[in-house]
């Protein structure tokens, strides 16, 4: 219940358990209200006055050269403010929905009509946009030299059960439900104000300065709220920069370009695919011995990234070798938990597979290899033990292939995981005001994590004020520079700066009414909206009258991140388990049950952790279930951008869930680690693993739609054709 | 072109020729033309656009006029013209459900509605949901159980769960799980928005006060 | 969306005198979730949008055990679902209309307009035609993606599948489709309504540019045992599979007649004889509807990436036959 510390650096830390009023608390996110009510501003919803509506001619060409562009027509079009060139004639197109032409036009309809109306000839190229087959690739494989570790040779021979298999998952796209996009203006002939959808609002400025000429700090980023980004909003972009220069050209009539939902699934955001040829070696009590691993995969023309292999379980003898492929298709973009759930469903679902061959528990596998886990050893013990309680493991496990009569079979499957999550570089600008208002800045952003209302909770136990005395206001890149949110970092960069200035702040404000309460500066507390003396309450004055001693000037104080003290830290492990039904006859897959338990040391905000860890299990059901980008190869274009064919998992699609959080001692007293990342990682592998369980036979690659459940069946014997 | 008298009944089978001359189609102008009539059937029916006309909308009991498009969809109409942006336009085919508004009280995709078409018609969007500033129950509901995250999705799914809840106000958990099969969320919040629904149907049997 | 006129006659006469004798000119407006999408994607760009829902004639259900069932073409889904008279006596419809899993498209779509929907073959929403070929002539489907297309009619050039979620049952129940033009009023069963066209120029319905549909007509209930079944791979709105409606003619357990319909597996709603007449005079187990199943699909072929679609419609029929005589109304 209480805050004091003196000034020593060393004392920046978190508050005890039996000390603290808000934070690991279940409290409700403070943008709440503004949310279900539609009051929530987002990118798309800004309007500014005389804004034009900016659209963009695509490519229908997954490779091309452009050979002529006429835009005469949508120059002469009423309504039409202005017409830019992208990418000009002579410019070769490397994927189907590239940026062709930009206008800027009084309303939507006529930017369309205008769109319409250019004409574009191009020469048509050869193109490439499947990933599953390395050598149809070509040039445009480009292999890595293989990497051994130990003596992968006479570990396979040592080894008593050999198991070989092909897993893999597609290209699967972000699908923000906000798109992309943003509203530039200018101000003035130099200074440009940017409304922008983004993860990054404070290193928007500086990414769009070059191109357009002008210093970083003329530049203005505002945004107030974004509908999800997981990835894929780092950057201004092409169109960002578009959008800016149509403005330019109207005159500084603000523009307004938010991609269509088609260009939002073509080329604003991918995960890369990956596949592999996996061989695990181990002894017959399930001893881990060697791992070779022959993976592939792509994300467009940047050619994807290299899942790292084998995942977590670091096999003593190893030969592996990654080819990355390039192809024609929108590029990859960072998606939440770069690169890990790639690796997990292969390395987890080649270990099942090892299980199942040594006629193993799985669980008992991992835990027979646990050490081999690393630091983290004994997170992961604890955690499957928990996960297993929580599923009923040991009730409902069977050897591979559910017996059980009629077409639906049962399967559990589980998968560990690991993330680092360090708070980010941030800085914080606390402010108290003489009239006791607490107002806090930081250039920041809430994906719908709970970044203001982490802030709000720091601050408001720190100040012991309740949270509704604190005016958190992010999204501004006029406010204390703050990293961006990707890999799990925001929660623990904005908490800990958050927590450094209300400090600071305290010790300042302690400074000034010690005198009135006839005590020391470090003798104070904050409590419950008073300043007291410790273990003498009687002598106290209200936040208010304490404020009022600052006189007319307002008491800012700046907090940042890193800083001293051990605030936050990184390194987490999670488990998760899922239980599927299985209809053998139709090859649908139905989520029972998932369970996740996790743990990101410090928690700050119970309730918004834990809809994180919900959500990365749904967003997991969707690629372990549904998702697929589907490139065809004939017309080099993405049949599915819409979302009635990219499959989101629907609310009766996910089952019952359960989400527990390791807290207390040996996690708490790490400090705050972010969370976004890890939970989403395990559900490909953990469902894959239940579906393999189940069925009796692996489906190798995601998503695990009936066409490739009933393929795997029929391989495995025309089980189905049975009933 | 744009005056009001009737036009042979012959007329009324339209050729590209005549549309062009009516609506200026090549140069596709923003200008108001109101409406022109024809006789068709022994009838006078009003033929609209394709350049703008009036459009009046009754959305969450008040009325609204612009000048639109017979194009332009409910949903751009109250974002665009009548700075209603509650409802989201995510995919634009009647799919995920973040346009959602309630016509006459039943849940519509509101990007697959015409403007014009929902003319006469009581709208009623998330902004309405609010009464004397005073959350809605599934509101209230909403945030306790933290059904949301990034929000985007949140406005449409407030309102069908409002219609769901209306139209079934003791559900069961599995008549939750499928019948709010219309709406999609990326952050992954179901479990939030199962909860509210249930603790709002269950305020609203304890007699709490709403509507 | 390019511009468009809109006009809202108040009767069927008016309705199609504004309608243009040739495809492409006019289009009808009635619930709009699919005519909206295909303006928008420009698959469709006429010119006049006729809304029919002034009409009043087009709504209503009505309901007479001698007489049967009518539908206007206006009713929506949610309405028909709503009505208990169709549960009771016709549950095969009511299970499809709940597998539009959407209350949003269940409470704007219409019966008429789910049996005039177009198909969603995505090379046909591409804007590569109906048929879906390519500058050289290829059919797109046979050479790409063909995971969601036909197994059964595919013989070409057509190889989309039907989207109609009420067809299936409304044939099973032999149930009949009137049409209105400029030439007055045409009857049809609603198999007839639905063809594989030969060419570009043709439609998968039959039904002229300046014909609407008013009204469906089912014949009164025999008593008899039907179904639907829908194979769907999420319980969220979501195309079907494959799905099959089945109406049997009961003598105590045994089954006198039978029709059997699949839908999503072929450019039409598949009615299958050859199905139906392994059931005749048989009681239903596993085992014969299980038979039935393997006839509806013995002419099924894999056009190389759907060849998974032929099991699922061969458990629509099996599941379909089970649940009507198992549940009925359920």
């Amino acid at each position: 219940m209480t805050e004091s510390r003196s000034s020593s650096p060393a004392e920046y830390t978190w508050p005890e358990r039996g000390h603290r009023r808000l934070i690991g608390k279940r409290l409700s996110r403070v943008d709440g209200p503004a949310k279900v009510s539609g009051k929530a501003t987002y990118t798309y919803d800004v309007h500014r006055p005389g804004m034009l509506y900016g659209k963009i001619l695509r490519s229908p060409y997954a490779h091309a050269r452009i050979k002529s562009i006429d835009t005469s027509r949508a120059e002469r079009m009423p309504g039409v403010k202005a017409v830019h060139i992208i990418q000009g004639p002579g410019t070769e197109i490397f994927w189907a929905g590239d940026e062709i032409v930009a206008v800027a036009a009084v309303d939507e309809p006529t930017a369309e009509d205008a769109i319409r109306s250019i004409r574009v000839e191009y020469e048509i190229l050869p193109h490439l946009v499947i990933d599953t087959d390395p050598q149809r690739a070509g040039d445009m494989a480009k292999p890595t030299a293989e990497e051994i570790v130990g003596d992968p040779d006479a570990a396979f021979r040592q080894a008593e059960v050999v198991v070989e298999g092909v897993y893999g998952l597609p290209v699967i796209t972000h699908c923000c439900l906000e798109s992309h996009g943003l509203v530039a203006e200018w101000e003035d002939e130099e200074n440009l104000l940017v409304h922008i959808s983004t993860q990054a609002v404070s290193s928007i400025p500086n990414q769009m300065a070059r191109p357009l000429g002008i210093p970083a700090g003329n530049i203005r980023v505002k945004m107030d709220h974004i509908g999800g980004g997981f990835g894929s909003k780092f950057s201004p972009d092409r169109w960002g920069i578009v959008a800016a220069r149509l403005s330019k050209l109207a005159g500084g009539r603000p523009v307004k370009i938010m991609l269509e939902r088609d260009a939002e699934l073509m080329v604003a955001g991918a995960r890369p695919s990956a596949y592999g040829r996996i061989k695990v070696g181990a002894k017959k009590d399930g001893t881990l011995l060697a791992w070779e691993s022959t993976s592939w995969g792509t994300g467009g023309m940047g050619g994807g990234g290299r899942p790292p292999l084998p995942y977590i379980f670091e096999i003593p003898n190893q030969r592996k070798q990654h080819t990355a492929i390039m192809n024609h298709m929108g590029s990859a973009r960072a998606w939440r938990a770069p690169n890990h759930p790639q690796a997990c469903l292969l390395t987890m679902a080649a270990l099942e597979d090892l299980a199942a061959e040594l006629e193993m528990d799985p669980l008992d596998l991992f835990l027979k290899n646990i050490e081999l886990t690393g630091r983290r050893a004994e997170i992961y013990r604890q955690e499957l033990q928990i996960a297993a309680d929580l599923i009923g493991w040991k009730t409902h496990w069977h050897p591979r292939g559910d017996q059980s009569h009629g077409p639906m079979k049962r399967g559990l499957g589980l998968a560990i995981h690991t993330w680092g999550g360090r708070g980010h570089a941030s800085n914080c600008d606390l402010t108290i005001h003489p009239d006791g208002s607490v107002e806090i800045k930081l250039a920041s952003q809430d994906l719908g994590t709970g970044t203001r209302t982490g802030i709000t909770i720091v601050a408001a136990e720190t100040l012991g004020l309740p949270m509704d005395r604190i005016k958190v206001m992010i999204g501004d890149s006029r406010y204390p520079a703050s990293g961006p949110s990707g890999g799990s970092t925001t929660i623990g960069g904005v908490s800990s700066a958050t927590r450094r200035a209300a400090l600071d702040a305290l010790d300042q404000l302690f400074a000034k009414v010690a005198p009135a309460l006839n005590a020391r500066p470090e003798d104070l507390e904050a409590v419950q909206g008073r300043i007291r003396v410790k273990g003498d309450p009687g002598r106290s004055m209200s936040w208010e009258q304490a404020c009022a001693t600052l006189g007319g000037m307002p008491l800012t104080v700046r907090g940042r991140n890193p800083g001293p003290g051990n605030l936050t830290s990184s390194g987490v492990g999670g488990v998760q388990m899922a239980d599927v039904s299985v209809d053998v006859e139709t090859g649908v897959v139905r989520i029972n049950k998932m369970v996740a338990v996790q743990d990101c040391g410090l928690i700050i905000d119970m309730k918004t952790a834990e809809s994180q860890c919900y959500g990365a299990m749904i967003m997991g059901i969707g690629y372990a279930l549904y998702e697929e980008k589907i490139m065809d190869q004939l017309t080099g274009r993405m049949l599915n951008p819409n979302m009635e064919f990219y499959k989101l998992a629907g609310l009766g699609d996910v089952g019952e869930l359960i989400v527990h959080m390791m807290t207390g001692p040996g996690y708490d007293e790490r400090g705050v680690i972010g969370l976004g990342e890890p939970p989403v990682i395990s559900p490909g592998a953990a469902i894959s693993n239940a579906v393999a369980n189940a069925i009796g036979v692996r489906v190798p690659f995601l998503p695990l739609t009936p066409d490739r459940v009933l393929e795997a069946l029929h391989k495995k014997g025309g089980h189905h054709a049975t009933h | 072109m744009r005056d009001r008298r009737p036009s042979d009944e012959r007329a009324a089978s339209l050729s590209r020729r005549e549309f062009l001359k009516i609506s200026g189609l090549s140069l596709s102008l923003p200008v108001v033309t109101d409406f022109r009539v024809m006789r068709v059937a022994g009838a006078e029916v009003k033929i609209f656009g394709p350049g703008k006309v009036p459009v009046t909308l009754n959305i969450n009991g008040k009325a609204y006029t612009a000048h639109l498009e017979p194009r332009v969809t409910l949903l751009e109409a109250l974002r665009e013209e009548f700075h209603l942006t509650g409802a989201k336009r995510v995919c634009d085919r009647g799919t995920c459900g973040a346009c959602t508004v309630l016509m006459d009280g039943k849940p519509v995709y509101s990007c697959s509605v015409l403007a014009i078409d929902a003319q006469g018609r009581s709208i009623t969007t998330v902004e309405g949901l609010m009464k004397d500033g005073r959350l809605h129950p599934i509101q209230q509901a909403f945030i306790d159980n933290d059904a949301q995250q990034c929000g985007f999705c949140t406005p449409g799914f407030v309102v069908a769960c409002k219609a769901f809840l209306d139209k079934n106000p003791h559900p069961t958990p599995e008549d939750v799980r499928k019948g709010l099969g219309g709406n999609f969320c990326r952050c992954g919040t179901y479990m939030g928005i199962r909860a509210a629904v249930l603790q709002a149907a269950h305020m609203q049997k304890g007699g709490a006060s709403h509507d | 969306m390019r511009p468009i006129e809109y006009a809202s006659p108040r009767t069927k006469e008016q309705a199609v005198r504004l309608l243009a004798s040739t495809w492409g000119e006019t289009a009808v407006l009635a619930g709009g979730t699919d005519l909206l999408s295909l303006l928008k994607d420009d698959v469709i760009a006429p010119r006049r949008l006729v809304n029919i829902k002034e009409i009043e004639e087009l709504r209503g259900i009505a309901f007479d055990p001698r007489k049967g069932l009518r539908l206007g073409a206006l009713v929506t889904i949610e309405e028909l679902l709503d009505d208990p008279r169709v549960r009771q006596h016709y549950s095969a419809l009511a299970e499809a209309a709940e597998g539009i899993r959407s209350p949003q498209i269940r409470n704007m779509g219409t019966v008429g307009g789910d049996l005039c929907q177009r198909p969603r073959c995505w090379y046909f929403r591409a804007g590569f035609g109906l048929l879906a070929r390519d500058a050289q002539g290829r059919s797109l489907v046979l050479h790409g993606d063909n995971r969601y297309h036909a197994i059964l009619g595919n013989e070409g050039p057509a190889y989309f599948v039907s989207p109609s979620s009420l067809a299936p049952p409304l044939i099973a129940y032999e149930a009949r489709l009137r049409l209105f033009g400029p030439g007055g009023t045409r009857e049809m069963p609603v198999q007839a309504f639905f063809r594989i066209p030969q060419s570009e120029e043709e439609r998968e319905h039959d039904l002229r540019p300046n014909e609407i549909v008013t009204e469906i007509l089912i014949p009164p209930p025999r008593g008899e045992a039907s179904a639907t079944y829908e194979v769907r791979q999420r319980e969220a709105l979501d195309w079907p599979l494959a799905t099959a409606s089945v109406a049997l003619q009961m003598d105590g357990d045994r089954v006198t007649a039978a029709r059997i319909v699949m839908g999503h597996v072929a450019p039409i709603p598949w009615l299958s004889p050859e199905a139906a007449q392994t059931l005749v005079n048989k009681t239903i187990t596993e085992d014969v509807a299980q038979a039935a199943g393997e006839a509806a699909v013995r002419r099924a072929r894999s056009l190389g990436r759907n060849g998974y679609k032929i099991q699922l419609a061969r458990v629509a029929v099996k599941r379909a036959i089970l649940r009507a005589v198992q549940g009925g109304a359920r």
